[in-house]
């Protein structure tokens, strides 16, 4: 994986956990205005990088659509990525 | 139902291969206040949860703890998989590699399988909800003795990471109990 996907992966799993976060919160305060506002905020910044990302790189997750050949098994897996 | 997202939650960083390392945090994959324990815990309570809010946080955080079994996984087999034979035995997994070469398994540091057994499913949601607290104060306490036996700054950083996210869900898992006990008082009549 290059110095550019990586940076990028790296940026979108930052957003997604401040979602991740706010939803947690959420959860135990759902009348929380504020709160919810910036969750509202971030979920459509993640939406519109996680498109980016998936554009150019392939598809995270399923129900995605696929250039040929199907893209969704190519390497590196989460597993495999060097992350430093 | 659930969806896999083809990413970590965090990034599983591995300064250079340590099998004896790997000893030690594969409980966090298969042992008593693992991952693995966590997520089955939680997403198996849920469906005697009272309020929403109880139903909803158990089967979020349910499934985030998926997502640091991945971690977990990708750690231990990071500082696996490049182990020579020699590193294996000097470590002490001869006999975990007489099992499973060096494949991943649910097994505690000291080679016992994971069990059903270290979780707890009462059908009471504020016994649930004490064990589910009490489950994330001893993770933390792993992952702390974990980072006292590690040297690697990499592993730590995301080390860190997992215990920082014990503590905020034992924080949600206290308003959870909180808002389940103002529902069940107010259902009492005398």
């Amino acid at each position: 994986m290059d110095r550019e996907q990586l940076c990028m992966l790296k940026e979108l799993m930052a957003l997604e956990f401040t979602v991740l976060e706010f939803h947690l919160y959420l959860d135990t305060h759902p009348t929380d205005q504020r709160a919810l506002m910036e969750y509202n905020s971030f979920v459509q910044q993640l939406s519109v990088l996680k498109r980016q990302y998936q554009d150019r790189y392939g598809p995270l997750t399923w129900q995605e659509p696929s250039a040929y050949p199907w893209q969704w098994i190519n390497e590196p897996w989460p597993w495999e990525i060097c992350y430093e | 139902m659930w969806i896999y997202e083809k990413k970590l939650q965090y990034p599983a960083k591995v300064g250079r291969a340590n099998v004896q390392m790997a000893k030690y945090l594969i409980t966090q994959y298969g042992g008593p206040d693992g991952e693995l324990a966590a997520s089955m815990r939680y997403l198996t309570q849920r469906y005697h949860m009272p309020t929403p809010q109880a139903k909803g946080i158990l089967t979020d955080i349910g499934t985030e703890e998926l997502a640091h079994l991945e971690i977990i996984a990708t750690l231990v087999y990071k500082l696996m998989d490049r182990a020579s034979l020699e590193e294996i035995k000097a470590a002490g997994l001869g006999a975990y590699y007489a099992d499973h070469d060096r494949g991943l398994y649910y097994v505690n540091g000291e080679g016992v399988p994971w069990t059903a057994a270290y979780i707890q499913s009462k059908g009471d949601p504020v016994a649930d909800l004490h064990e589910d607290m009490a489950a994330e104060e001893k993770a933390r306490a792993t992952y702390e003795w974990l980072i006292d036996l590690s040297d690697d700054p990499d592993l730590n950083d995301t080390l860190r990471f997992l215990r920082e996210r014990e503590i905020v869900h034992f924080q949600r898992f206290g308003e959870a109990l909180q808002i389940v006990h103002e529902y069940l008082d107010s259902k009492k009549y005398f």
